[in-house]
């Protein structure tokens, strides 16, 4: 197993480029989080002409629904959500400038295709590693729509937060090229 | 007749809810463990690493092994000898599981209605629960909280008899393949076979709280869990769906008598974290 690729926030396009699909990562830096709701609630304040809560240029989206935090830590078990739940507004939020999204699963062609064409990168962090991951979250701060209590959009800053590269700037896709592979 | 107070299955429940989500069973961890060294990919075994790692931190610093902490299923034996007393038991065991999910950290993921108004009861009550009064003046408790990546990939089938065996391995390869990463795999599988459509289902989750390291007693049940898990494991899926040999670390079978005109099968998938904890009073 090669060593994993650090890579610092903001992610710009040419940190993207040099992304393969299957490169094992290690993300530090600011990160937003969002599911269903408050991606819903992003784009239909893009539909009436509003800006976003915060600038999504070069940004990336971690989409979670973590347990209640314990006393004195910034958050609970935060493991990654399906990611195909989100595909309907993903397209909008690249072409807003959005960099990269870590979830889990497949993504619809319509996402891959605007991967591709804004060149950005899609990671996923490991199902059900929400303990461990919970521990490379070091803040945690409500952004908007606090309503949606553990499904607000916030910002938290991750380090050493463990990701693979499932599909890359080119629509590369490991989900497609890793069975292939083990099949019998 | 033996007399036990509703509060105490309060408590029990409770205190099963915590310990089902924060600790892995022994029977899991070790096939993680397993999993580890069988698996070939690279990035499979890495997965396998992280999910190891990750189940000696929930231990370690008490917190839910999965931020999906599920909904509450209770499996509970009432011995017909017992009295209960000092309130009903459904809302004994609603109010253990508000308790638990509260004092526990756990995430509340249960809507009041499913279709109209899916508003968050917060306090992650209903649970399911199935009772069966067996002989006896013991109350046993099983509580496994059951994350829905998983529950939203089962599937259930009303075969022919003539269908066979065959048919019912398609079935359940093909409903492994389609649910893909979505339940997290390495998966377990719990499979029901026989009775009624109802009774099918929930005998493949029953089969998902026996221990991955115990085959069906029948031989030829525990002939066909072993082919399945052969048969899934070579889809390639992998941990994660990321490609590997390990996509499932156990296929569970229970099976019932049923009506000569009918072979109803149903799968139920578990993510890796295969929760239950369990307590006899």
């Amino acid at each position: 197993m090669k060593e994993p690729i650090r890579i610092t926030l903001p992610l710009t396009e040419e940190k993207v480029r040099s992304l393969k699909a299957g490169d094992s990562v290690l993300i530090t830096g600011v990160v937003y989080t969002g599911r269903d709701a408050a991606h819903k609630r992003m784009v239909e304040a893009l539909d009436r002409g509003e800006e976003l809560p915060t600038d999504l240029k070069d940004q990336v989206i971690y989409y979670v629904g973590p347990t209640p935090a314990k006393p004195g830590k910034p958050i609970g078990s935060a493991g990654p959500t399906t990611s195909g739940r989100m595909d309907a507004y993903t397209p909008r939020l690249l072409e807003k400038g959005l960099r990269g999204m870590i979830g889990k699963g497949y993504r619809s062609p319509e996402v891959i295709e605007a991967i591709k064409k804004y060149g950005a990168v899609y990671f996923v962090a490991i199902g059900g590693a929400a303990a461990l991951i919970a521990k490379s979250i070091k803040s945690y701060e409500v952004i908007a729509y606090e309503d949606l209590g553990p499904e607000a959009h916030a910002k938290i800053y991750v380090e050493d937060f463990p990701a693979i590269v499932a599909i890359d700037c080119e629509g590369n896709n490991i989900y497609e090229i890793g069975p292939k592979k083990y099949k019998r | 007749m033996r007399i036990i107070e509703a509060a105490q299955i309060t408590e029990a429940v409770a205190q099963l809810a915590i310990k089902a989500n924060y600790y892995l069973n022994p029977d899991l961890y070790e096939a993680l463990v397993k999993g580890r060294e069988m698996e070939e990919s690279p990035i499979g075994k890495e997965i396998f690493e992280i999910l190891i790692k990750n189940a000696e931190i929930a231990r370690e610093e008490e917190m839910a092994i999965c931020q999906d902490t599920g909904m509450a299923v209770v499996f509970m034996e009432i011995g017909q000898d017992v009295h209960i007393v000092g309130g009903n038991l459904e809302d004994a065991v609603n109010a253990g599981v508000a308790k638990g999910y509260l004092e526990g950290y756990l995430r509340k993921s249960v809507v009041e209605e499913p279709l109209f108004n899916r508003v968050n009861t917060k306090n992650n009550t209903p649970a399911v629960i199935h009772v069966s009064i067996v002989p006896g003046d013991k109350v046993k408790i099983v509580l496994a909280p059951k994350g829905f990546g998983s529950e939203n990939m089962s599937a259930l089938r009303m075969f022919k008899p003539s269908d066979g065996i065959e048919a019912i391995k398609k079935f359940v390869v093909d409903t492994v393949v389609n649910a893909g990463s979505n339940p997290c795999p390495p998966i377990v599988i719990g499979i029901g076979i026989g009775g009624t459509m109802e009774k099918a289902a929930l005998l493949a989750k029953k089969a998902l709280i026996r221990p991955l390291n115990i085959r069906n007693s029948h031989p030829q049940y525990a002939a066909l869990e072993q082919e399945l898990l052969e048969l899934v494991n070579n889809t390639g899926i992998g941990p994660q769906g990321l490609g590997g040999r390990i996509t499932a670390l156990a296929v569970n079978i229970e099976w019932f008598p049923t009506h000569i005109a009918g072979l109803p099968v149903a799968i139920n998938i578990n993510c890796h974290a295969t929760r239950h904890a369990e307590i006899e009073l």
